[in-house]
C-alpha cells in the first residue's frame, strides 16, 4: 500500500510536469495549427541556460533568465519560420518543427557533452515524509508551482483579453481578424507562453530524483506529447488530464516493473504511448478533443 | 467617406473577380450592393477589409480611400481601427464563446474601456435578447439571433462605416424585416452602411443609393428608389414587374424553351 501511494504521488507530480509541457503544446496548436515537435528543444534550452547561469547569479535569477530564454526561442521560431510559412499545409509545418528540433537539440547536446548539470535548485535531494510516504521536496514544489501556473493559465485563458482573442482566433481566423484582433500578436504570445511553461517543466524534470540535466532530457519531453494528444490536441483541460494520466501510468508501471516482468524491463518509458494508442482507439479525437456541435 | 475607384481584383493571378468597380459611401448614407452569386460582392468587401490576402486575392488596379487615407495594403486590424468594420457573410460568430465574449472579441481593436462599455450598452439596448443570453454559448442562438450578435459584435468597434455581407442569408422573412429595421436604426444613430445583399427588396427599402454588380462590373447604379423601379432590377432581383406568368409567356413566345430543346436534341 505504501509503495502504491508512493508511486501514485510520484506519478501525479510527474503528471503535473507533463501537463505544463502539454499545455504549451496545445495552445500552440490552437493558435497556429502547428503540431510543435520542437517543444523538447524549448525545454532543453531553458534548462541549459539555467544550468549555466545559476553558479554566478543564484538559482532564482538564473531560472527566470532560463524561462525568458525558452520563451525567446519560441518567439523566434514563430517569427522567423512559422509566420513566413503561413498558409502552408499543417503537415509541412509539423515537419519544419521536427527540423528545428533537431538543429537546436544537436547544438545543445554538443555543448552539454557528457556532463550532468545541476540546475542549482534549492530542494536538492531532500525529502519530506507525509504519513508513510516519502516524497522528494522538488516534486512537492513541482506540484505547487504547476498548480499555480496552470490555474493562472486557465484564468488568463478564460478571462483575459488574450484568452478571448486566442479562443476567437482558434475558432475562426478570418472572422477574428475582421474584428480587429491582431493575429500576429495572439500567436506570438502563444509561442512565448508555451516556451516559458516548457522551461519550468524542464527545471522539475531535471531536478531530483532525476540525476540532473544531461543529453537525454529532450526525449523525456517527448513523453508529454501523448499527454496532449490523448487529452485532445485542442483542449487545454485535456492537456491537464492527459498529463496526469500519463504520469501516473508511467510511474505505476515502472514501480511495479518486477511484477510486470513479462512486459520486459523499461516498459515504463513505453507506457505513455500505449495509453495514448488505447485512448485513441476508443476516442479518435482524444478525451476532450472537439467534436463540432452546431445547431442546424 | 469611402471611395472605391476603378477597383480591379483577381484571385491567384488568374481569376478576375472585379473589373473597374467604383462606389462611394458618404457619411450618414446606406448604400446597397446587389448582385447574384459570383458577381463579386464578397470580393469587394474583402478588398475593403483587407482580408483578400487570406483568399490569395490581390488588388490589380484602382484604389480605396477611407476618410482620405488609402486602405490598400493595410492589415485588417488597422482598417477596423480606422472605423471600417465588416459583418461577414454567414455570420461567422464564435460559437464556442459566450455571447458576452463574442462582443468582447468585437471590441478587441480598441483599448478605450469607457467607449467599449458604452458600445456594449448600446448593443444590449438594441438587442435585449442578447443581454438575456449573455452567458450562453453563441452557437445555441437561433439563426436570426446569431445575425443580431454578428451585427452587435461589429458595433462594439464603434464603426463609422459598417459593412454588411448578406445579413438576410438563410433567415425567415419576418426576421429579414427585423434586420432591415435594425440597419435603418443603426444608420439613424449616425453610422454609414454598405449593405451587400441578394435580397434586393429589403436592401432597396433601407438604402438611399445602390449599385448592381454583374460578373465583376457595375451594371447599374443610382438612387435606390429609382433602381427599384427599373425593369431590370424588378425582373432579376425583385421578382415582380412583368409578373411571373407574363415572363413565362414571354419566354415561350420568344421561343427560348423550344430552342433549348432542339439544341440538346442535336
Amino acid at each position: 500500500m505504501t509503495l502504491f501511494l508512493q508511486l501514485l504521488f510520484s506519478g501525479l507530480s510527474l503528471g503535473f510536469i507533463y501537463a505544463l509541457i502539454a499545455l504549451g503544446f496545445v495552445i500552440i496548436f490552437k493558435a497556429t495549427e502547428v503540431v510543435n515537435f520542437a517543444h523538447g528543444a524549448f525545454l532543453l534550452a531553458g534548462a541549459f541556460v539555467t544550468a549555466k547561469l545559476h553558479d554566478r547569479l543564484g538559482f532564482l535569477p538564473a531560472l527566470l533568465i532560463g524561462i525568458a530564454a525558452a520563451a525567446l526561442v519560441g518567439l523566434l521560431v514563430e517569427r522567423l519560420i512559422i509566420r513566413r510559412l503561413r498558409g502552408a499545409p499543417v503537415i509541412s509545418l509539423a515537419i519544419v518543427t521536427i527540423g528545428v528540433n533537431i538543429v537546436i537539440i544537436t547544438e545543445l547536446t554538443r555543448r552539454i557533452g557528457t556532463n550532468v548539470y545541476s540546475l542549482g535548485d534549492p530542494w536538492r535531494d531532500q525529502t519530506v515524509k507525509i504519513g508513510a510516504v516519502r516524497i522528494a521536496e522538488s516534486r512537492v514544489a513541482a506540484v505547487v508551482v504547476a498548480l499555480v501556473l496552470i490555474a493562472a493559465f486557465f484564468a488568463a485563458f478564460k478571462y483575459s483579453n488574450w484568452g478571448v482573442a486566442m479562443r476567437a482566433t482558434a475558432e475562426d481566423e478570418e472572422a477574428a481578424s475582421l474584428m480587429g484582433i491582431r493575429l500576429g500578436r495572439v500567436t506570438a504570445v502563444s509561442w512565448v507562453v508555451a516556451g516559458a511553461l516548457a522551461a519550468v517543466a524542464g527545471l522539475f524534470l531535471t531536478a531530483f530524483p532525476s540525476p540532473g540535466l544531461d543529453a537525454s532530457a529532450a526525449p523525456i519531453a517527448l513523453r508529454a506529447f501523448p499527454a496532449a494528444i490523448l487529452g485532445g490536441l485542442d483542449s487545454t483541460g485535456g492537456a491537464l488530464v492527459g498529463g496526469l494520466v500519463i504520469g501516473v501510468a508511467e510511474s505505476l508501471v515502472s514501480g511495479y516493473e518486477n511484477q510486470l516482468l513479462f512486459l520486459g524491463r523499461g516498459f515504463g518509458a513505453v507506457v505513455p504511448y500505449v495509453v495514448m494508442i488505447i485512448v485513441l482507439l476508443v476516442r479518435p479525437s482524444g478525451l476532450f478533443g472537439t467534436k463540432e456541435l452546431t445547431r442546424v | 467617406m469611402l471611395a472605391v475607384n476603378d477597383l480591379g481584383v483577381s484571385y491567384g493571378g488568374a481569376v478576375r473577380a472585379l473589373r473597374g468597380v467604383s462606389v462611394a459611401v458618404d457619411g450618414g448614407e446606406v448604400v446597397a450592393v446587389l448582385g447574384s452569386n459570383g458577381a463579386g460582392k464578397s470580393t469587394l468587401l474583402r478588398a475593403l477589409s483587407g482580408t483578400l490576402r487570406m483568399h490569395k486575392g490581390t488588388v490589380d488596379s484602382g484604389g480605396i480611400t477611407f476618410d482620405g487615407h488609402s486602405l490598400l495594403g493595410r492589415d485588417p486590424a488597422a482598417i477596423v481601427a480606422a472605423g471600417l468594420v465588416q459583418v461577414p457573410e454567414g455570420r461567422r460568430i464564435f460559437g464556442r464563446l459566450t455571447v458576452e465574449e463574442n462582443l468582447r472579441a468585437g471590441g478587441m481593436g480598441s483599448r478605450d474601456k469607457g467607449a467599449k462599455a458604452k458600445a456594449r450598452e448600446r448593443v444590449y439596448e438594441m438587442f435585449p435578447l442578447l443581454a438575456e443570453r449573455r452567458a450562453g454559448r453563441a452557437v445555441l442562438l437561433s439563426g436570426g439571433e446569431q445575425q443580431m450578435l454578428a451585427i452587435g459584435r461589429a458595433l462594439m468597434a464603434a464603426p463609422k462605416l459598417l459593412l454588411l455581407d448578406e445579413p438576410s442569408l438563410g433567415l425567415a422573412p419576418r426576421v429579414v424585416t427585423q434586420i432591415g429595421e435594425v440597419i435603418a436604426e443603426i444608420n439613424r444613430q449616425g453610422t454609414a452602411v454598405l449593405l451587400v445583399e441578394q435580397n434586393a427588396a429589403m436592401a432597396l427599402a433601407v438604402a438611399t443609393r445602390a449599385i448592381v454588380l454583374e460578373v465583376g462590373r457595375v451594371s447599374l447604379s443610382g438612387e435606390a428608389q429609382e433602381l427599384a423601379s427599373t425593369d431590370e432590377v424588378r425582373h432579376l432581383y425583385l421578382g415582380t414587374g412583368a409578373g411571373e406568368e407574363d415572363r413565362v409567356q414571354d419566354m415561350a413566345q420568344s421561343g427560348v424553351a423550344a430552342k433549348h430543346l432542339t439544341r440538346w436534341a442535336g
